[in-house]
């Protein structure tokens, strides 16, 4: 598996010296990835920031290895929306981690935040489980994970501000009833389980309510220790 | 008869998909039977089918929908206990000559032996051997999950009667070797007449009818003819761009999308280029100029024009950034669409779920990072997808016949994966 993608990595640095089949003509597309991913932005916004559906995620500044982990779990069905899993299917693992940076390094503002029909106590439930967590239940702050300012940490751990509340409940939702999946252990998917319908409503809520904060970059590698092991963020 | 005749059907299911990533092209004159097997493995597709999505290779389990049930593949691995390890050369050689068990018993035609019967012993051995070299898996092979009454495999006597014809390859004498060698890699590893084949009243393949062309079950795409000049029949395309379009899976003429995305990603890429060449010339050499029937189509012209006139609004806001005013394209990356085959055929199906679907052709040593084309199932209604199809198979001198909203809205449900 190592040789190869080694043997695929080398042929995609070679490309701008290729010259056999896919001959170079000057009515060529632009050889740029913003061309490339032109299949992606009619879902995604021209720079990943998010189109009017609210089920279709922002892309732009996520961490590029958390981006990379949703490519790969979407080629391979461990992640299921059939439009893009059919999209994914052959297209080669270094292909997927260019997309991955290219999204990450976009940077276009994050949306006005929406005006939120949850009450008052919904939000306040939904802030206590985000902040606190519930030691009770066993659930750990969701920030304990997605860090103190909720911008996530490089490279396998998403921020959680600039997603809609339709988004967040239907990925809680989805870890629920098995139809997503990431890597072993699924940390996520052992948070999720615990949660109940109006936990994923509340926090769903708090966190679309949420203003953009200064910096949005994700915090480094290692910044803090989480609560416990994630497949996705490796030590 | 008739209750035979839905296992028939199975056999002309492929499943697209697997984890397979690039890796250097083995040389088959390579003093090693080994590497002359793993070459012939890939020029058989076997990984398509054997291995499962983030499955080990070739430990089998991969899930294969048919309109009847779900079969599963098996572990080929060497491992003893679940796999092939107790297999003698012998035992291999009759799965894929005769499509029969160690024990006699019937194999299923999903396993192309139908066409790997083509294939001679010195060939199959080395696939064997490769086979044997590889890391057992022990993973123990799960049972078919068929309905009443195609789960009984004497049933696949009957079809073997009609459809399967045990025997090497012959060449043909009159024809040049490098044509031979085309004739060999097409009818037997490649499998291609398991999708390019109509399916007949009995859902299975007649010898006269291979390589016509056929609606795939279940994932509802059309293979089209290799012999039909006015559908993949490739006797008007130069030898370039059909090598092109089987090694890297785009071509000045066209590209390859769906199941034929997955042929060349997990199997085509991968064949040297002397072997490549040869299918090519075999490939050009039967295709036959087959008189272009009258463009017939179902809707009254009145409907037709008005149809064709909103097409073209609708193409030229969304489509023409890409394929061009005029229909020319960018091609390799971005095919042409005016003078392209593979939309303009009597069969719709392609283009309308091209325009529902979009798709990257597949990530091959030779094009790595293809451009891609967004699915316009949410964007677009019904009638505009009719719309566009129809604007684009018939513009530019293009000789293909206008389609039905309703055409576009059934495939609207067709399975992805
Ligand atoms: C038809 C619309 C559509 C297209 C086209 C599309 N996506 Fe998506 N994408 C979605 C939806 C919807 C989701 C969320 C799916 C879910 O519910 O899990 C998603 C999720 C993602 C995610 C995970 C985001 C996260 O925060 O977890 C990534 C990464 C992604 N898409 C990248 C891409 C790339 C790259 C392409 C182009 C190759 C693409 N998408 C094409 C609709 C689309
Ligand atoms: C133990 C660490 C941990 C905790 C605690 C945790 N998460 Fe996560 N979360 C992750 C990881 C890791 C991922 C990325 C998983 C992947 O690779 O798909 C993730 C992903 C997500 C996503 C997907 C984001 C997207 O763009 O699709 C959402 C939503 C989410 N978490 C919400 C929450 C909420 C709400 C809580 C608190 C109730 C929480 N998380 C607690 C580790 C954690
Ligand atoms: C189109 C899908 C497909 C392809 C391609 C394919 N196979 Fe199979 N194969 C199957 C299925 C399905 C079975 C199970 C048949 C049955 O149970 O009757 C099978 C069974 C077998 C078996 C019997 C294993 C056992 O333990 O009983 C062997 C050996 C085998 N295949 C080898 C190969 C080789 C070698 C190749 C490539 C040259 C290949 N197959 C390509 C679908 C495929
Ligand atoms: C899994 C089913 C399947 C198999 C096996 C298969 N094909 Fe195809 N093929 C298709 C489908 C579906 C299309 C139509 C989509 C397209 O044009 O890419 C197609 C299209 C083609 C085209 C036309 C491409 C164009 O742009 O007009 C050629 C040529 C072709 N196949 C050759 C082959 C050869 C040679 C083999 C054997 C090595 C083969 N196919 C095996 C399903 C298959
Ligand atoms: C962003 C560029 C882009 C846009 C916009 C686009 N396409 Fe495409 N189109 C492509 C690419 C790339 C392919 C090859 C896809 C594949 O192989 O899966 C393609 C393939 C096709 C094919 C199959 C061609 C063949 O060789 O068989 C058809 C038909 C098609 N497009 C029609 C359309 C129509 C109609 C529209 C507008 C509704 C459209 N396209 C918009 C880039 C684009």
């Amino acid at each position: 598996m190592f040789a190869r993608t080694i043997a695929l990595a080398v042929a995609i640095a070679n490309l701008a010296a290729f010259d056999g089949a896919v001959a170079q003509t000057a009515n060529q597309p632009p050889d740029t990835m913003a061309a490339r991913v032109e299949a992606c932005t009619p879902c995604h916004g021209n720079q990943g920031e998010g189109t009017s559906d609210v089920y279709f995620p922002r892309l732009a500044g996520k961490p590029a290895g958390y981006l990379y982990n949703q490519l790969l779990a979407f080629k391979n069905g461990r992640r299921k929306y059939p439009p893009m899993n059919y999209l994914l299917e052959f297209l080669p693992d270094p292909y997927l981690q260019q997309m991955a940076d290219y999204f990450a390094d976009q940077h276009p503002p994050l949306p006005p935040v929406a005006a939120s029909d949850a009450s008052k106590e919904v939000l306040q439930h939904g802030q206590s489980l985000v902040s606190r967590g519930d030691p009770q239940r066993q659930i750990p702050a969701c920030g304990s994970c997605h860090g103190p300012a909720l911008t996530g940490m490089e490279p396998g751990i998403p921020g959680l501000l600039g997603l809609r509340p339709n988004y967040i409940s239907a990925q809680l939702g989805a870890w629920r009833y098995g139809t997503r999946t990431a890597k072993a252990p699924d940390c996520m998917q052992q948070v999720a389980a615990r949660l109940t319908e109006e936990d994923v409503t509340a926090v769903a809520a708090w966190l679309a309510s949420r203003p953009a904060p200064v910096t949005v970059a994700p915090a480094p590698k290692g910044t803090y220790v989480l609560p416990f092991a994630c497949g996705s963020e490796p030590d | 008869m008739r209750s035979c005749s839905p296992i028939l059907a199975v056999w002309l299911l492929l499943f697209a998909g697997s984890s397979a990533e690039a890796q250097r092209k083995p040389d088959p004159d390579g003093d090693s039977v080994v590497a002359r097997g793993e070459y012939l493995a890939r020029a058989g597709d076997c990984i398509a089918c054997h291995t499962a999505p983030e499955g080990r290779t070739f430990s089998g389990g991969r899930a294969m929908p048919t309109p009847f049930g779900t079969l599963y593949s098996s572990n080929i691995t060497p491992d003893r206990d679940t796999g092939i390890g107790k297999w003698t050369a012998e035992d291999f050689y009759k799965a894929m000559h005769y499509g029969r068990f160690p024990d006699g018993g019937l194999m299923y035609p999903a396993m192309p032996f139908a066409s790997y019967t083509k294939v001679t012993r010195a060939d199959t051995e080395a696939i064997f051997a490769y086979l044997k070299s590889i890391p057992p898996v022990n993973q123990r092979n799960r049972e078919h999950d068929l309905r009443f009454p195609y789960s009984n495999r004497q049933l696949i006597l009957g079809w073997r009667t009609l459809y399967f014809s045990e025997g090497e390859f012959k060449p043909d004498p009159t024809k040049s070797a490098e044509w031979n060698r085309g004739a060999y890699l097409v009818e037997g590893l490649g499998h291609c007449g398991m999708c390019h084949s109509p399916i007949n009243a009995l859902g299975g393949t007649s010898q006269s009818d291979a390589f016509k062309g056929g609606l795939i079950p279940m994932q509802n795409w059309y293979a089209p003819s290799l012999t039909s000049n006015r559908e993949a029949g490739l006797g008007d395309w130069s030898i370039k761009d059909i090598t092109d379009l089987l090694q890297t899976g785009v071509s000045m003429r066209g590209v390859v999308y769906g199941p034929m995305a997955e042929v060349v990603h997990n199997s085509l890429q991968y064949l040297n280029d002397d072997d490549t060449r040869a299918m090519a010339v075999y490939l050009k050499g039967i295709a036959e100029p087959s008189p272009s029937p009258p463009a017939s189509s179902t809707l009254p012209t009145s409907e037709s024009s008005l149809l064709i006139s909103l097409g073209k609004t609708v193409y030229d806001k969304h489509c023409a950034s890409c394929h061009g005013t005029q229909g020319e394209g960018k091609p390799p990356h971005w095919p042409p669409l005016a003078n392209n085959q593979s939309i303009e055929m009597q069969s719709a199906v392609n283009p309308i779920r091209m325009v529902l679907n979009g798709g990257y052709p597949p990530g091959t040593n030779g094009n790595p990072m293809p451009y891609g084309m967004p699915p316009f199932a949410g964007l677009l209604s019904d009638n505009e997808i009719a719309a566009v199809v129809s604007y684009i198979r018939t513009a530019w001198g293009n000789r293909g016949a206008p389609v039905s909203a309703r055409e576009a809205n059934e495939l609207r449900s067709a399975p992805l994966n």
